[in-house]
């Protein structure tokens, strides 16, 4: 097991880089403890894989060092790194039964006979292949397989950290959930390092204690999923995380109000104090759960009008116009449906504030 | 204008992919084909468009029979899974390309390319190849060439199926807006409720290529007439515990007791199956009237805004919806809560007795 550190990395792919644009990896610097398991989370392109293949040792990158336990393995290939992979498609060699293939890594080191077939068989109880040890892998499920490559991971006692790249692309959907569960139970028993590229948010923040999401090369957010969707520290995470996404609305701050056009936010002390001290564009944010609408003109209300309201079954989302702008608001079920004119209340513990896209917050 | 289907059906082989559907579509209408992956939903539509002859039955447009009659000849566009598009025309030309052979005039068709390109959003890169563009600005330009034509039958196979799921959300609200505009039958399959239920309009759902149950789309999620019918139109698919209903209460499982109250009122004592959707079971108790269940947890799976909690109680595996955020640990054991107000109840065969929305309902033929 490893605790790894990202010490200034930044990578580009070309041999001049010139721009920060030139660069895949902008700049990365953050340490992943002992045990955790982590997800990458990030649109396509956003440099999840390339980071994934520094820490693996499949990419040198162009900058920084790459610390394994406070050992440099910049240079090392992944081989050296005591690393194992599990990628979109699984990687096993169809004609040897599912223990040979279970058994490959170990016998590749030298490990002694009784010893490999005690690992294989303690891998094959926690991965439920146990009655398929003798069978050929090439007949299996897709599911099966990508689980024997994961096998072929935990196989090894000495391995440092597990690594995902979107392993559950070949997976069907209703059986991807049993694979989640495998993963999660497999982190809690063995405690190791894991780390999972994907940019599917439900694989992602199922998955992991702790999110990293990126955009455009670098790290915009390290938070628990709760942070995450309570706290985005980036508009980009609020957009993001959760669907729909959350709202924005570009203001001025008059004191303790956001003004948006002429209609009034208030938000608490705290943050209007800190919001007159920001630098840039601010921007008021709510997530659709917590903005309150009501029916009748209430205390801090702000008038809007209803553009469409939508039935998605377990709940409805209300299309709203607010000077202009359009916000969505999540209605519980069973309330009554808002016809035209509707006051929304943003309710100040979930209203954040946001200057050039960052969250204004106390230092910490 | 409207398109009959008339006892239509498709074997290849000796697999029946299409079996006895009857269907009438009609202009100005959305009609979405909701089925799992293999229902019949692609035979469908591929039918409807003239690109396969059923192997039975009658396909009328305009009270005209069309059956036998080549895709070239209909007026129909088709948009499909994967993104197609022209490789080495530009994304002006690709749009353009339905265009060609109708004799319209040069500043006709620029008129009609540039204002679909606006209304998808890509009339920046209309001189670019469809390999410069993103799979969402792809899948945009496939359907604005689906569109440009005005024709009458516009077919959509799980356009967004390939697009992660922030395009998915930006698209699907902008093609509601569109469908409501257009003079067309808009017919669109998906596997998700979630879509089905966005896009309103009719609903046509489908298992093992025969049609379980049309009507408004948010009439049939509320009233599904069979079991199976629920199961495909909820996601995650329906809970369902087997229960008795005695003289004055029902027993669901081995030990959940609950009042025949409201819409269970009229149920007569029995076996039935008792359905109840992700989102009315709760991790805390809502009402005074709700019933206990005892759980294992499973596995909480979180989707960024919700909680999908996967738990057993005894052999039945439910599932529990909640808004927000409960990350809860894998084995420990809980109690969830239904208001025996949600459940819908079907008899042993599946079909449905009782329904929350309604008291009575009609047996479906």
């Amino acid at each position: 097991m490893a605790r790894i550190e990202l010490n200034e990395i930044a990578h580009s792919y070309l041999h001049n880089p010139k721009g920060d644009s030139d660069y895949a990896i902008k700049r990365i610097h953050n340490v992943w403890e002992d045990g955790g398991a982590y997800a990458l989370l990030g649109p396509s392109g956003c440099g999840k894989t390339t980071l994934l293949n520094i820490i693996s040792g499949l990419v040198t990158p162009s900058k920084g060092r790459v610390m394994y336990d406070g050992k440099d393995v910049t240079k090392l290939p992944p081989e050296k790194r005591n690393i194992a992979q599990v990628f979109q498609f699984p990687v096993l060699y169809d004609t040897m039964t599912v223990f040979d293939n279970l058994a490959f890594p170990l016998r590749n080191r030298g490990v002694e006979q009784t010893e490999v077939t005690k690992r294989v068989h303690e891998v094959a109880e926690i991965l439920d292949l146990t009655p398929f040890l003798e069978k050929k892998a090439a007949g299996l499920a897709a599911d099966a397989k990508q689980k024997i490559s994961l096998g072929r991971g935990l196989v090894r006692s000495d391995v440092a950290a597990i690594l995902f790249d979107e392993p559950l692309t070949v997976i069907d959907p209703h059986l991807k959930w049993h694979l989640r569960r495998k993963l999660k139970e497999i982190h809690e028993q063995l405690k190791l390092t894991l780390i999972y590229v994907t940019h599917d948010q439900m694989e992602a923040l199922t998955f992991a204690d702790k999110v990293v999401v990126m955009l455009e090369g670098e790290i915009v957010q390290i938070g628990t999923p709760q942070d995450l969707f309570e706290n985005p520290e980036h508009t980009f995470v609020g957009y993001f995380i959760g669907s729909p996404g959350m709202n924005f609305l570009t203001c001025t701050l008059e004191g303790n109000m956001a003004q948006v056009d002429g209609a009034k936010i208030t938000l608490d002390e705290k943050t209007a104090a800190l919001g007159r001290k920001a630098q840039g564009k601010l921007e008021v944010g709510i997530r659709p759960m917590y903005l309150e609408v009501s029916p009748v003109p209430v205390e801090n209300g702000v008038p809007a009008e209803v553009k469409a309201v939508e039935d998605q079954g377990s709940h409805k989302i209300a299309v709203l116009m607010l000077a202009g702008k359009t916000l969505q608001a999540m209605l519980p079920e069973g309330k009554p449906v808002p016809e035209k004119k509707v006051w929304l209340v943003f309710p100040s513990q979930w209203t954040r504030l946001f200057a050039d896209g960052r969250l204004i917050k106390q230092k910490e | 204008m409207g398109i009959v289907l008339n006892s239509v059906s498709k074997k290849v082989g000796s697999e029946t992919h299409i079996n006895d559907v009857s269907l009438e579509l009609e202009i100005g209408t959305t009609n979405v084909l909701l089925g799992h992956t293999l229902a019949g939903k692609t035979s469908l539509l591929r039918l409807m468009a003239g690109l396969d002859r059923p192997t039975s039955g009658r396909i009328l447009v305009d009270g005209k029979d069309v059956t036998g009659v080549s895709v070239r000849k209909r007026s129909v566009a088709m948009v499909y899974q994967q993104f197609v598009n022209y490789p080495s025309l530009t994304i002006y030309k690709n749009i353009a390309s339905p265009l060609k052979m109708s004799g319209m005039s040069k500043s006709e068709i620029d008129r009609k390319v540039r204002k679909t390109a606006a209304m998808l959003h890509i009339e920046d890169l209309l001189e670019r190849l469809p390999s410069e563009l993103s799979g969402g600005q792809q899948q945009r330009t496939a359907i604005a060439r689906s569109l440009v034509k005005d024709a009458d039958l516009l077919l959509l196979d799980e356009p967004l199926v390939n697009l992660d799921y922030k395009l998915r959300e930006e698209l699907r609200l902008e093609l509601q807006d569109i469908f409501k505009q257009r003079e067309a039958i808009v017919v669109y399959t998906t596997t998700e409720p979630a879509e089905a239920l966005m896009l309103g309009g009719n609903i046509v759902v489908m298992d093992e290529g025969r049609i379980l149950q049309t009507g408004p789309t948010p009439d049939v999620y509320h009233n599904p007439a069979t079991l199976k019918v629920a199961q495909v139109f909820s996601d995650p698919p329906i809970n369902y515990l087997n229960g008795t209903v005695q003289a004055d209460k029902a027993r669901l499982a081995k030990d959940i007791e609950i009042p025949l109250d409201g819409h269970l009122r009229s149920v007569p004592p029995g076996n039935y199956i008792f359905g109840v959707r992700s989102n009315h079971l709760f991790l805390s108790k809502v009402a005074k009237e709700d019933a206990e269940i005892r759980v294992k947890i499973e596995l909480a799976e979180i989707n960024g805004s919700e909680t999908f909690i996967h738990v057993n109680h005894g052999d039945y595996r439910l599932v529990v919806q909640e808004d927000g955020i409960h990350p809860l640990r894998i084995g420990s054991e809980i109690a969830i809560y239904v208001n025996p107000c949600c459940f819908f109840v079907y008899d042993e065969a599946g079909a449905l007795v009782a329904s929350p929305s309604r008291v009575s309902i009609q047996k479906r033929v």
